[in-house]
């Protein structure tokens, strides 16, 4: 049915819709009200990078190899390894900051890393008051357990983990086989002279 | 006011006679300062929630509970907001313009009644000094855009200026259908012609055929006058930056936006009294008990109204300058004529089932004849790539 003022009432039929469906249902009103509610962030949601570690914060993941530090787009990782008394160093750094003003999210030092040592983060309340120092996360604010990795990206972190599981059971195989090896080798090995 | 002033003289019998008559000037005058800006206040934040909630939004609500403190932080806000003049604009103008766009406003309500004889003043020709009174606004714009000397609000005011004339004829037109059926200009009498019949509600002239064209025509019109939605092109932020009030800031700007309010809640007052009843209801009569319910249903009529004019403003689109000049002469104006002619039918046809067939006919007929000769003006249906 056409008559003069169609589209008028119509509309009028879709905002008092809109008016009274908004008190009865939920799901209506899509607005998050910020500081009260949030939004559960998809598990592949990322912020900044984080240090990984897996017993106590002294002994992180972190060789200090520096390849995420070369391989940063916009050079924002900067690293110091930490070296004992003669110079030895003791692969682990000693600085590790990230500046995440510079910082792009861009993922590759993810990506790069050898030893699945950092991480993206997912927490996005860093705004702070200063924009200097304060934007410079040091190695304290970056080191976050790997109990923490596991609750932001369940999925992510049992790859992780199996994998380096994997990597630790083939290294101990291998190792054990070079035991072996020598020692088979050390028993199949006649003593010297005694052929001759 | 005469109400309150025997009223008074009756309590108070032995203070002097002239306390009695200024106390009978100043409780009007009190009421009408308080009440009306209250609710001015109380609309800007249900208006502001009722479009939030229309666009499916919580509207304001950080401000005290269901954000019912925000008018008075908006009014705080505004208070110490900086008052700039601009240097080449005509001062004295450039100040008095946003003082006298508050006054029509709150003139109007001196003939609008709210319970059984009480209305601030019972003129004789209270509908024409609320219509006369009520365009006045017009002047206090246009001296807003002119002082300014501001192209955009000089734009502003022109369309302001054209289209309140053009709106006033119609509007007028149908409070004629009104006047010639109560054959009276006072508001008071008006709506105790619309008293009795059912419930005191089925004498309503909203219920005759005549009267709701008219209601129709003169909330179109209302809308109009008060530049409100979907007749706001003094002010179309998109064209004219802010139209008249382009160079308004601070307190002044706010009592532009006071004056408007209250001019629309003004209109809006006087569609109850001529159409809707005004106070008159189930229970509404003389009496402490009679008056007060009066009172309730006058103004949840008015708050009716209110609402039907922020529910409007939440739905339909602003008009084209041409559509708007079209649609007040050539649909509007007509419109209006016919259905004075049709109260005279429904004046001297008898019995009355013969008239309500005649009114309703000769509308309905002259309705369709209106849209048929401006069916050139109307779009037709147009199909949008991503509905």
């Amino acid at each position: 049915m056409n008559y003069p003022g169609k589209g008028l009432v119509e509309g009028l039929a879709v905002t008092a819709r809109n008016f009274v469906g908004s008190y009865f249902y939920k799901d209506r009103l899509t607005t998050v009200q910020y500081p009260e509610e949030r939004i559960q962030t998809p598990e592949n949601s990322r912020t900044f990078p984080f240090l990984v570690f897996d017993e106590s914060p002294d002994k992180p993941r972190c060789t200090a190899c520096k390849i995420c530090e070369v391989e940063c787009p916009p050079k924002c990782i900067y690293i110091v390894m930490d070296r004992d008394d003669k110079g030895k160093p003791l692969q682990r750094p000693k600085a590790f900051d990230i500046d995440i003003s510079v910082c792009m999210q861009c993922q590759i030092c993810v990506e790069v890393c050898p030893f699945e040592s950092i991480k993206m983060d997912n927490d996005y309340e860093k705004s702070k008051y200063g924009r200097f120092n304060d934007l410079v996360q040091r190695l304290p604010d970056l080191l976050k357990s790997n109990d923490y990795y596991r609750q932001i990206k369940p999925v992510e972190a049992a790859e992780v983990d199996a994998k380096l599981k994997a990597e630790a059971e083939a290294k101990a195989a291998k190792k054990a086989a070079a035991v072996a090896a020598a020692a088979a080798k050390a028993a199949a090995t006649p003593p010297a002279g005694s052929a001759t | 006011m005469e109400t309150i002033y025997q009223l008074l003289h009756v309590t108070f019998a032995n203070v002097p006679a002239w306390t009695v008559q200024v106390a009978a000037f100043l409780i009007p005058i009190a009421f009408i300062f308080g009440v009306y800006p209250a609710i001015f206040a109380l609309t800007t934040l249900v208006e502001r929630k009722a479009l939030g909630r229309i666009q499916n939004r919580y509207g304001p609500n950080r401000v005290g509970i269901f954000g019912i403190l925000q008018p008075l932080a908006d009014g705080l806000k505004i208070l110490l907001k900086e008052d700039i003049v601009p240097r080449v604009a005509d001062k004295f103008t450039h100040f008095l313009a946003p003082v006298l766009i508050v006054v029509p406003g709150l003139l109007v309500y001196l003939v609008v009644p709210v319970a059984p004889g009480m209305v601030a003043v019972d003129l004789k020709i209270g509908v024409l000094f609320a219509l006369a009174v009520g365009t006045m606004s017009v002047i206090a714009l246009f001296m807003a855009g002119w002082a300014s000397r501001n192209k955009f609000s000089l734009l502003g005011a022109v369309r302001a200026v054209a289209q309140v004339v053009s709106y006033e004829v119609p509007t007028v037109m149908a409070g004629v259908a009104v006047i010639m059926a109560a054959g009276t200009l006072s508001t008071l009498t008006i709506v105790e012609r619309q008293g009795g019949g059912i419930l005191n509600i089925s004498n309503w002239y909203v219920f005759r055929p005549w009267g709701l064209v008219g209601f129709v025509l003169f909330v179109i019109g209302g809308l109009a006058e008060s530049a409100r939605c979907p007749f706001d092109l003094p002010e179309a932020e998109s064209e004219l930056i802010g139209g008249y009030h382009t160079e308004y800031s601070g307190f002044k700007f706010a009592l532009f936006q006071m004056g408007e309010y209250l001019a629309g809640m003004a209109m809006a007052g006087v569609t109850v009294t001529l159409f809707l009843g005004g106070y008159m209801g189930p229970g509404s009569g003389p009496g402490l008990v009679g008056s007060l319910i009066a009172m309730l249903w006058f103004f949840s009529k008015l708050a009716g109204m209110i609402m039907l004019n922020i529910w409007i403003r939440g739905t339909w689109p602003r008009l084209r300058v041409d559509q708007l000049m079209g649609f007040a002469w050539k649909v509007l104006l007509p419109l209006a004529l016919v259905n004075i002619v049709a109260v005279g039918f429904w004046h001297f046809l008898t019995p009355r089932p013969l008239a309500w067939v005649v009114t309703t006919g000769w509308l309905v007929i002259w309705f369709l004849v209106l849209t048929k000769c401006n069916a050139s003006a109307i779009l037709e249906k147009r199909e949008y790539r991503y509905v």
